[in-house]
This record gives C-alpha cells, structure tokens and sequence, in this order.
C-alpha cells in the first residue's frame, strides 16, 4: 500500500500522466491556448478523475469483471455531465470557449486510466486521493503549455496584457503558430525532453536495438 | 472479489442500478441547474447587442444597461413591424419577444424557408421569416438599430449583430459573438482595432446601391468608394469575404433591405 504523500505527489512530475504515461494528450492540444480556459479545464479534469475514482473504488467489490469498463464508463460520463451542467452555470464564458472539450473528458484516457488501474483495486479514500494527484499531474503539464502558448502567442497571461501586441499599437510581434494546436506538440515534447534529463531514471530501454554487422552480411 | 459477482442475476441487478443511480444524478443537475443556464445564455446575447452597438459599460449590470433597448420583431418580408397576430403565432410556436430564439427559429420549417444555391451567398441554408431587431432611443430619436447577421466565414457559422447610426445607413459598430475561425487569422474578426474600421463606413454609394464591402489589402483612402470599403483581415481572405457576404446578403434584398426603407420612410 503506497503511502498518502507518494499518491499525491508520485504523478506530478516521477509518473506523469501526460509526460510518462502519454495518455490525454488530445485536451492538452485543444484547451492550452488561454491560461483562464486552461484552468478551468484542470479543475474540471482533475475533479473528474478524483470523483469517478471514489466512486468506482467504493463499488469494487460489487463490479462484476465482464461489465467492469461499461460500469466507469458510465460513472465517469455521469461526472462529465455533472461538471458541463455546472460549468454552463457559474462559468458560462469559459464553458463557451471549453465547447466539446469538457463533454470529451469521458474519453480522456487519464480518467478511465486511473479508474482501471488504481481504483479497482484500493480503498475508497486512497483512490481519491490517486484522483487528485493524477489531476493534479495533468494541471501541471498543461498549465506549463499554456503560459508558453498564451504569453507568446497573444501577448498575455490570464487575458491580461504583458507583451504589448503590434496589431494594439505595442512591439510585440505574436507567434500564431503557438496559437494552433501543433504547438503544443513541440510543447509536450520539449517538456518531456526537460523532465527526462531531470530524472534519467524515466528513459525507457530503447524497444529495438540495431544488430551489429556480422561478416557475411555483406554481400547483395 | 467474490465469484458471484460473474453471475447473471448480480451483473444485471448492478448495471441497473448503477443506471438508476446515474440518471437521477444526472437529470438531478440538468434540471436544477437550468434556470441559471437560461439566464446566462439571455444576459450573454444582451451584452453582444450592446457591445455592438458600442453601448457597453464594463462591470454595470447587463439587465439594467438593456432597459434602453427596445426589442421588436420584423417581417423579413415585407419589412414590417410583426401584428399583434403574427406575435401571438410566433408565442404560441414558443418564440415570445422576450426569449426570441432566431437561431432556433431559422431551423424551424414552419417559419423558415430552405434558400437555393444561387439566393444563398451566405451560405445559411435555410433563412428565418422574423428577425429581432433592437432599437435604442435618445431624446426621442431612434439613435441605434442593431439587426442580428449571421453567415458562413471559412470553418464555421458567425453570428454577430450589426449596429446602424439612426440614419439607418451608416455603420456604428459590429460584433460577432459566435464563430469556430482559426485564432490568429480569422479569428482576427473579434480584434477591436478591425472592428473599429467599421464605425462609420456607409451601406450606399452615392447612386443608391447597397455598396458595402470587405476588401483584399487596405482601402484606398483617396478612392471614391472607400466610405463602403473595410480592410480585409490578411491571412483571412475566406474568413474576410463570409463577413462581406454575410453583410451583403442581410443588409440587402432579402435581409434587412424593405425593413430599413420603411423605417427611412417613417421614422421607427
């Protein structure tokens, strides 16, 4: 049984959902283009993954094994739906600008993810707790992209103007290509290269290796 | 785990109880959480015809702000204000005045029509009967006419509203407040110093005809048409010619067009 500080803090940077796992890379393309929208999206997800996990754990002992994925499966959409319902309510601009993206967390693999590998198998509280941490995880990247893609994309943090843009009479030229999704791409990956040189433990052994030359492998 | 939980009965009673749960839980949020969607969803549209028009005061209340616009609704057809019976048709169907769905209403057979190919510039598909319009009043003149528009770009349906000087010819400001372009470029439409290129620009050149445009590169100031010409948004052409299209189309023939002649010819 892991210990409740490895659960919460394990996922942020040493078992990265996004990082190390590669799982919910989708959202992270589509929601990193504004840190308030971003945030939202965090909160949504993380709330998400620690609500479903809770839930899937308290009824383990019950799920029988053939139907196991279509039980979280509709736990988890119910969640999502909870979560849209609310977002629509109290953040009508930011559920406008999160359109399908919130609808598309019941797919995040993250969630799902968690609810198969963790929840299934711990108490409630723990699972929770793994929720959170993972949530957290994906906040982390996410918000990492975001500030890049937002501060020199559009020349602002949380809408707020930092570089003053060309186009409103500033200096600052935007780079539109940090606004589109590829972006993110080169985001993620650089994020990956910083968090692998940090902690070299994370490379993976390579899948191949290329045979060496032998003589008779020569000839055409 | 215990074996039993593989068995039929048990697999049954959990999936339709996890069912039973999740439905209430569900229909539990969407119903009780409705009645503040609606109400953003309305406030969200006032704001837009207001921020059109050039009228909004950041951190004032929407509803208090919206108190000096008069909303009525308009025969796209003969330009006239709707009867007394036309609006108790359109109540009935469910459009009352004060929730006026145009959107909802553009897709509703009964009061819309399908547009061919040719009389559809725009790109809309089908084209709604009524349209709500919004009239600001000051010292006893009508001082703006905001007219909903909404028109294909190059990814996505724009919605927006147009706002017109008193004059019912000059342009006083325009926003749109729904619309799926690229950020950057097309998205560039909801940039406020592109949008301030607007004010002022007139729908008719000197002979009359409804002559306003958006064009490649920037308007020539020296030229003669340049009172009907806005720049085009660069890196945006397609994006550029749906919001002159979308314009056209609305404040021409078969949009606006007979209920801005009428309203020329009596005042409101």
């Amino acid at each position: 049984m892991s210990s409740v500080k490895e659960v919460l803090t394990q996922p942020l940077l040493h078992n990265n959902p996004i990082a190390i796992q590669i799982l919910g890379v989708c959202s992270a393309l589509a929601v990193t283009t504004s840190l308030n929208v971003t945030l939202v999206m965090c909160i949504a997800l993380t709330s998400v993954t620690a609500f479903s996990n809770l839930f899937v754990s308290v009824i383990r002992n019950h799920i029988p094994g053939n139907i196991r994925i279509i039980v979280q499966m509709t736990i988890i959409a119910s969640l999502v739906i909870v979560v849209d319902q609310i977002l629509k309510a109290y953040a009508y601009e930011i559920s406008k600008q999160l359109s399908v993206f919130v609808g598309l967390i019941i797919t995040n693999c993250i969630v799902m993810g968690r609810a198969e590998a963790f929840a299934m198998k711990n108490p409630p509280g723990m699972s929770f707790l793994d929720g959170i941490g993972n949530g957290l995880g994906y906040s982390v990247v996410l918000i990492f992209v975001a500030v890049f893609r937002e501060l020199l994309g559009a020349g602002s943090l949380f809408g707020i103007e930092v570089l003053p843009l060309v186009t409103n009479g500033g200096w600052y030229y935007s780079n539109g290509l940090l606004l589109l999704p590829p972006s993110a791409f080169f985001l993620i990956g650089l994020f990956i290269w910083a968090s692998r040189t940090l902690i070299p433990s994370q490379v993976e052994e390579p899948d191949f290796k290329i045979q060496p030359n032998t003589e008779t492998s020569g000839a055409h | 785990m215990s074996a039993n939980n593989d068995s039929i009965q048990k697999t049954l009673l959990v999936a339709v109880l996890l069912c039973l749960v999740c439905s209430i839980i569900v229909a539990g949020s969407a119903v009780s959480l409705k009645p503040i969607q609606v109400k953003n969803k309305l406030e969200d549209k006032k704001k837009n015809i207001l921020a059109a028009a050039g009228l909004l005061v950041p951190g004032e209340s929407i509803d208090e702000q919206f108190k000096q616009v008069t909303t009525r609704i308009v025969n796209l057809e003969t330009g006239e204000y709707a009867t007394e019976a036309e609006l108790g048709k359109l109540a009935e169907a469910g459009y009352p005045v004060a929730t006026f769905d145009q959107k909802k209403l553009a897709k509703d057979p009964k009061f819309s029509e399908k547009l061919a190919g040719s009389e559809d510039p725009a790109s809309i598909k089908r084209q709604e009967e009524y349209a709500a319009v919004y009239l600001v009043e000051k010292e006893g003149q009508i001082d703006r006419i905001i007219l909903p528009v909404h028109g294909y770009g190059l990814w996505s349906t724009l919605y927006g509203f147009v706002a017109l000087e008193g004059d019912a010819e000059t342009i006083a400001g325009l926003g749109f407040y729904s619309h799926a372009e690229t950020p950057g470029l097309g998205g560039e439409i909801d940039n406020p110093s592109w949008k301030a290129t607007w004010k002022g620009k007139q729908l008719y050149n000197d002979s009359g005809a409804l002559a306003i445009d958006v064009i490649k590169g920037k308007v020539d100031p020296s030229s003669p048409k340049a009172k009907n010409q806005v720049d085009g948004l660069s890196g945006a052409t397609l994006t550029s010619k749906g919001v002159a299209n979308l314009m056209q189309f609305w404040l021409g023939e078969q949009g606006f067009a007979a209920y801005l002649a009428s309203f020329k010819e009596q005042g409101v």
